[in-house]
Order: structure tokens, then sequence, then C-alpha cells
């Protein structure tokens, strides 16, 4: 059957072709305008809000607020002024384990610059960036050294920064080794499936009640266990790594099934031929860990470690619920030290410690993506 | 038999009358308020909220309002309510919070003056209440702005069977309540074959650990009346932080740390109350909760086994004039008391009921009744003898009705000590005031309370601490301006009983 257009139709699909694939052009941002729009009202403008709220100090007047602008004073109190121990720390005489560390990871650094500089992918840009990334990183890697590992302590920047590192290894770590051990054909593997989901459907300020009673040894469903190995005169929460520790126990505790269940779907989505053919070709469980399934599941691992990582940044529930930050500081989060500013209403400092926060979880954020990106394309 | 029967009639209906007058001045008047909702926004209970959530009703019942307690964590209620006013949001009608904080919400003009309401109210009784807490807790220049509803002072309890079987006396000064802590530490205080602690306090951060160290650091720092102030030099406004008085407290402080529970650095007030009334404490410092929790039934083991002091002292006191800790003497301690220099602490000042001045004529009217209603002795004479209210006595009756203490479980002996530890603080020309300057939740809750935390916890030394604290302070004051500071803080001490 043949079809034959009238000279009407013609007359009008003549006209209608180039204003159609006008529209067509401009669809695209049309259906993308709402979220636009909600993404500036709801994220964008709160944003640079903020950011003059930063840089602003708020007073009382009559009937109303008045917020005064300060420059940088917010961030440079933060930065050298009367808030730096609390916020970097103090630093002291450096150890020779503090030396070796420094050398290490400043090697390391030098190294990989090196052989960025010495590679084929070699652009000015690229080059620019990584020595910039390396600057802030070694400046970050100095702060922590000089605070931990010498007699001086940390301040609220350092301690997060320990709560993520510690926090989101050792999560991913559990949940990869939960994962494999679940996709195995072992007996209760549905029961154990849900059951090892169940932390994280917990508010988290339940599990830091939680862990308060646990680590509470002069009482609490524990008190049997620390009275059976005498240790009911010490308290885990008012030593500081001690605190640190509990508080870290809670997160990893509470978290780990995140990353068990991402991993899980991503394991248990890999083609059996793989590791069957692996097997035929005689390679034992570690290879065909190490050369088939990792690298299959890379994409999903940078994905939810990056989540992690930028969660683990905002991390306030179980050091406020559990320790209040203390003893002293050592517990305190960035987010804490924000909101315990707040509270006394000292908005302006508290928005400077906020896009201090802002501005390090971008940085490591963004570092880590462009470490991993390449490796996860070529899996 | 008719006309007995007429005359009996004609009584009951004049009792009758009678009866609905009393209640209608309790309540201002019957029904006057129906269709008016009153949101009231007080801290997060049980103490507090409780009496507020338990008498509402019968408020409603009488007046026809509507009461919604609202209630937000202790450290959110400053900001959150401040906020509120501040923005105009107004989703409070009135709150029910610390009077310290006036000074940050009557100078912009966020509540309302209560001055000729409380002279023209006759039910609220307000010459019953304690000249102290009217010219503290609900004055601020002059002005009423706040009604009372608890009296705060800060006081020593100790185990008086424990003390009295082993020949001890209730600690005078800081030194004894020490030894008398050592004493105990680690002996079995209530039976259960478990060792038990001296004392027990409150040493959380972020809680109420901070009047602690002012309830023992205002024995050495003040000395010549409450006008002499505690906090601040009154001529410059230098902090009085950094000083051998200073020093002293801290360290008595840190060897306090040392003696109670393990965990005492995690613990608040709700952690050491439970600890002492199950006799596990033989000394504790708190304010006037734990004298109606001892007899509580439900969960105190140490009925009738508590007394009650004025704060301890100090027989060395500063010398402003040369900066340093001397022996006190008729000039330098002109109220001491067998050489021994008190100045109890009327930590907090004692939660009070103010009023929204953006909420409407009707809803301010109805606000005031029932913050009057709370206030007045029929109610509040049983709320205070009630442990769970949080509620503490502050009017003349509450020290001379005794019915309500005894009906609650106290023995006469045991009201008697109880009332007296509070009479003896609140007589007291030594008292020393709680700062209650523009933003003294900066100046307490959040540079005084940090360093002290980091102080007990090791992270800084005692040098440190008063040079931190010092900063801080200083660092605020000018900020905001030291001249208005200043006249802020001699203003509230100017007023006195």
């Amino acid at each position: 059957m043949s079809i034959h257009a009238s000279p009407r139709a013609l007359r009008a699909s003549s006209w209608w072709r180039p204003v159609a694939a006008r529209l067509d052009r401009f669809a695209g941002g049309v259906f993308i305008l709402p979220a636009v729009l909600v993404i500036l009202a709801f994220s964008i403008f709160p944003l640079l809000t903020s950011l003059y709220v930063s840089l602003s100090r708020l007073g009382f007047s009559e009937g109303g607020v008045q917020l005064k602008f300060v420059g940088f004073a917010n961030y440079a109190k933060l930065l050298f002024g009367i808030d730096r121990p609390h916020f970097l720390g103090v630093s002291g005489p450096l150890t020779p384990i503090g030396i070796a560390v420094l050398v290490a990871i400043y090697g390391l650094f030098a190294f990989l610059l090196y052989r960025y500089a010495r590679g084929p992918n070699l652009t000015v840009g690229g080059l620019v960036g990584r020595v910039l990334a390396t600057a802030i990183a070694g400046a970050l890697v100095w702060l922590v050294v000089n605070t931990i590992l010498t007699s001086g302590r940390p301040g609220t920047l350092v301690v997060t920064l320990v709560y993520v590192a510690v926090d989101v290894s050792v999560q991913y770590l559990l949940g990869l080794g939960l994962a494999l051990l679940v996709v195995q054909h072992l007996p209760g593997r549905r029961f154990f499936r849900v059951v090892f989901l169940l932390p994280m459907m917990i508010t988290p300020v339940g599990v830091a009640y939680l862990f308060r009673m646990l680590v509470d040894t002069s009482k609490g469903p524990l008190y049997p266990l620390w009275a059976h190995f005498g240790l009911t005169d010490i308290s885990w929460v008012t030593n500081p790594w001690g605190a640190r520790l509990a508080v870290m126990v809670g997160d990893i505790w509470q978290w780990t099934p995140f990353i068990f269940i991402v991993l899980l779907a991503a394991i248990e989505t890999l083609p059996h031929e793989l590791v069957e053919a692996a097997v035929v070709d005689g390679a034992n469980r570690l290879q065909v860990f190490w050369r088939i399934t990792f690298p299959q599941i890379l994409p999903a691992t940078v994905t939810v470690v990056l989540i992690r990582i930028i969660e683990g940044f905002k991390i306030v529930d179980l050091p406020n619920v559990l320790t209040n930050g203390g003893p002293g500081t050592a517990t305190e989060s960035l987010t804490l030290h924000a909101y315990t500013i707040w509270r006394a209403l000292d908005i302006g400092g508290s928005a400077a410690v906020a896009y201090m926060l802002l501005i390090v979880v971008t940085f490591v954020g963004i570092s880590y993506v462009n470490l991993l990106r390449p490796r996860a394309a070529a899996a | 038999m008719s006309r007995i029967l007429a005359r009996a009639l004609v009584l009951l209906v004049g009792v009758g009358v009678i009866a609905a007058c009393s209640n209608g001045s309790n309540t201002s008047s019957n029904q006057s308020f129906s269709g008016t909702t009153i949101r009231v926004v007080t801290f997060t209970g049980p103490q507090i909220a409780e009496p507020l959530q338990r008498r509402a009703p019968d408020f409603e019942k009488a007046t026809g309002a509507k009461v919604q307690i609202i209630t937000v964590p202790f450290s959110d209620l400053y900001q959150k309510v401040l906020t509120d006013f501040s923005t105009k949001t107004n989703s409070y009608d009135a709150t029910v919070f610390d009077p310290q904080w006036m000074g940050d919400y009557v100078p912009p003009g966020y509540l309302e003056d209560l001055t000729d309401r409380v002279k023209n109210d006759s039910a609220l009784q307000w010459n019953d209440i304690a000249p102290f807490f009217r010219d503290f807790s609900a004055t601020f220049k002059g002005k009423v702005y706040t009604i009372p509803l608890d009296g705060d002072f800060q006081m020593v309890y100790y185990r008086k069977d424990l003390l009295q079987k082993d020949g001890l006396k209730a600690p005078e000064t800081w030194d004894d309540y020490i030894s008398i802590a050592q004493h105990f530490q680690g002996k079995d205080l209530n039976g259960d074959g478990k060792p038990d602690y001296g004392s027990c306090l409150a040493m959380k951060r972020s809680a109420q650990s901070y009047w602690a160290w002012i309830s023992i650091a205002a024995a050495y720092l003040q000395s010549q009346g409450t006008k002499q102030g505690a906090f601040f030099n009154t001529d410059t406004m230098q902090p009085l932080t950094n000083n051998p008085a200073a020093a002293a407290a801290l360290t008595v402080y840190k060897q306090l740390s040392k003696i109670g529970p393990p965990e005492q650095l995690n613990q608040d007030v709700g952690d050491s109350r439970g600890l002492f009334v199950t006799g596990r404490c033989a000394l504790s410092l708190d304010w006037g909760d734990i004298g109606p929790l001892a007899v509580d039934k439900t969960q105190s083991t140490v009925q009738d086994k508590v007394g009650a002091v004025i704060l301890p002292g100090s027989k060395k006191v500063l010398d402003r004039s040369s900066n340093q800790l001397v022996d006190c003497n008729a000039t330098l301690c002109p109220y001491a008391t067998n050489g021994v220099n008190h100045s109890p602490f009327a930590a907090f000042g004692g939660w009070s009921g103010a009023i929204n001045k953006a909420a409407s004529a009707k809803v301010k009217d109805a606000a005031f009744a029932f913050l009057s209603y709370m206030s007045q002795p029929a109610q509040s004479s049983v709320d205070v003898t009630i442990g769970k209210t949080g509620f503490n006595p502050y009017r003349s009756s509450h020290f001379t009705n005794m019915g309500p203490w005894t009906a609650s479980g106290m023995s006469d002996q045991a009201a008697k000590d109880y009332l007296g530890a509070i009479q003896s603080s609140l007589q007291s020309p030594n008292m020393v005031l709680d700062l209650r300057i523009p933003q003294t939740a900066f100046y307490q809750q959040t540079a005084l309370d940090t360093a002290l935390a980091q102080f007990l916890a090791g992270e800084i030394s005692l040098s440190q601490t008063m040079t931190q604290i010092t900063n801080q302070w200083n660092a605020k004051t000018d900020e905001i301006g030291r001249q208005s500071q200043l006249d802020a803080y001699r203003s509230s001490l100017s007023i006195t009983k």
C-alpha cells in the first residue's frame, strides 16, 4: 500500500518542520528547567546566602536582627585567631615516628607526581591541578601528623578526617567481606542478609544511646562482662581515644550495611562465565577475587565509598549524643563544632565552620574521583 | 423542717458562689479565653514541662483557653526562641526559660512588659515571691518581664547517716568536701556489695558542669557582697578568670573529677541525681531538686538519710587590689562565718515564664493568666515538693507552709534541713548572681563550658584554661562593645534584694 500526501499536508509540514526542530532543540532545556529552578531555590540560593552569613556577624536590634559584614573575620578566627586550637588543633614537637610517616607520605606524593609528569597523559592543566591537590593533601597530612603523632592534640578538622578515614576503610572491608560471604551458598543466607541490614534502619540517635549504654562500664547490659574482667573502674568515654573509638565503632556498626548491600548487588550481577572460565584455567579463589570480581565491582566501589566519604564528613549524631563532643573536644566533629557555635547564636562563626567543611569535602571528593575514575573506567 | 431545708439550700448556694468566685480569682475569669490558643515553649521534660503539661487541662477547663506545651532540648532552647522572636516567625506566644537570657531578649523588645499586670493580679500574690526572685529573675532594668516558677540555688547534699556514723560534719569548706569525698570513695554506701563514690557531680560537656565550677569558684572570688560580682571587674569588664582564685577553684574541680564515678566526665545532673538517690554517693552538688527526689519512694533508697547545707566556702579569698589569694579577715570577708567565706550561687536564676510581645492582646492576656495560675501558691506550693517537676521553692509561703512538704513524704527534720539550706543561701548578703548580659550563652555555655571540659580531659593545663577563658570572654566583650557590656553587667548587679 502506498501513501500519498495531499498538497495541503505538504504545505503544513514545510512550515512545521523547522518549528518542530527548534522545539526539539529546546525540549531538553524546558524539561530540565523545573529541576534547575528547584535546585537554585533550595540549594544554590541558600549556599550563597550562607556564604554571606559566614562573612557577617549577627546582632539583635529593635524588633529584628542585623547582619553586620565583617569580611573574613570569622575565617581568620578559625585559622589564625582564638578558635585555631579548637579547629586545627595544637601541634607538638615532631617525633621520629611522625618524621618517618611524613617522609613516607611525602615521598609517595612526589613519586606519583613524577610518574604523571613522565607519563603519556601529561597536560598543563592536569599537572597544575595535581600540584595544587598534592599541596593541600600535604598540608592536611602535616596537620594530622603534627597533632596526633606528637604531644599536641587534634582539632575538630583532624578528628573528622580520622573518623572518615577509619570509618570508611573499616566499613568497606567489613561490607565487602560480608557481601562475599552472603553470596556463597550457605545455610541461612537470606536471614543474615536481612539481619546485616538492621543497623542501617535504626536512627543514628538511637544507635548513639545504644552505644552509650554498651560502653558504660558501671552499669548497663555489658556490666557483667566488664565486672568479670575487672574493668568497672575504667571508662571508655572519658579517655580521648577510647571515646573516639566508641564513636567510630558505632558509626562502623551502623553504616557497614550500606556498603554491604551495594556491593552485594554488584557481586550478584556479575556474569558467572568469567569466574567459571578462570576456575577451569586453574585460578585460585584469591586470584578470582583480585583479577575478576574486584575489577568488576570497582565502579560500584568507587561510588559507594564516595557516598560514605561525603556522609562521613557530616557525622554529628553519634558524638553529640554519646559524649557531647567530650571528653574536652576529643570527639567533636566539624558539624558538631558548627552546631555548638550555632547554639550560642554565633551564626556567622557557625557558617564559617560549615564552609570550611564544604571546602574540605569538595577537595577530598574531587581528588578521590580523579584518582580512581580512570581505573574504574578501565574496569 | 421546711425552714431548715430552705436554710441548708441557701447555705449550699452561698458556699457554691464563694467556691466559684474563688476558682475565678485563681484563673482570672471563667471561660473568658474560650477559643484562644496559647503556645508555650520550654525545654524537654520531664522537669519543667511536666507541671505545665499536668496543669494545663485544669486551666483549660476553667478558662476555655487551649494550652499547647512545646518542648525542645535545653541546649537548643535559647537560640530556638530567640530566632523565632527575632525573625518575627512568632510561633510561640510564651516561653518558660532561663531569666539569664533576658539580656538578649529584652533590649530588642521581644518580651511583653508585665509590670502593670503583676500589680493588678491579686491572685498571683506577687509580694509572696521572695525578693531575690522578684528583683533578679523577674526584673530587667526596673521592669517586670517574667513570672518566676522556680527558685534556683546550688547547694551541697550529703548522706547524713554515713557522716554521723563516721563522726564527720557536713562540709564547711571545699577542702572539707574533698576530704569527706575521699573518705567514702570506693566504700559500699548502699549495702549492695559494690564500691560506691565519695562525690557525684555533673561534669558532662554541654550540660550543667560550668554552674558547678562557678559554685566552687564563687567562694574564692566574691567576699564583699553581691555587688562585688564574681565574673568581671565592675570597672574594666576584665574577666575574673585568670587569677589565683580561679586557679584554686580549677584545682578543686579537677580533684573532684577523680573522686567519683568513672563515667563522671560524661554525666549530667540526671545521672548524678540518679546515683545519689539510689545511695551510691556520699556527697553531691546540685540545685534544690535532690531534696524532693530523695523522698520519692518510687526511686529513692535514701529517704530521711539526706542532709543539705549552703555551698561550702573558703578561708582564703581573692584580694582584688593585690590579685592574690589571702586569708579572710574582717575587711576582706565581712560576711564570713567562723572565718569561712560562703558565696551561695543563684545558678541559672530559676525557670521563669515570659510572654512574646508580638502575640495578640487576647493571647497575651491568656498567657499571663496561665503563667499566673502556675505560680499561684495553690499550685506552686504542691509543685515545688514534687521532684520530677524541677521546680524548687521561691515563695515565702513555700518556706512557712510545711503541709505540702510533709504530705510529700518528707519528715519534719528533713524539710527543715532542706528549706534551711535554701533560706540561708537566699538570705546571704554575699549571694552570687548568675551572669545576665547580652550573649551570656556564649560566655558560659560555649567558652567556659568548652574550656572546663578540655581542662578535665587533660587537653589543656590549668594556666592554659584560665588564659583560654579570659581570651574568649575578652574577644566577645570587645566584639559586642566593652562599655555596653560593662553597663549591662553593672546594671544586673545593682538589682539586689
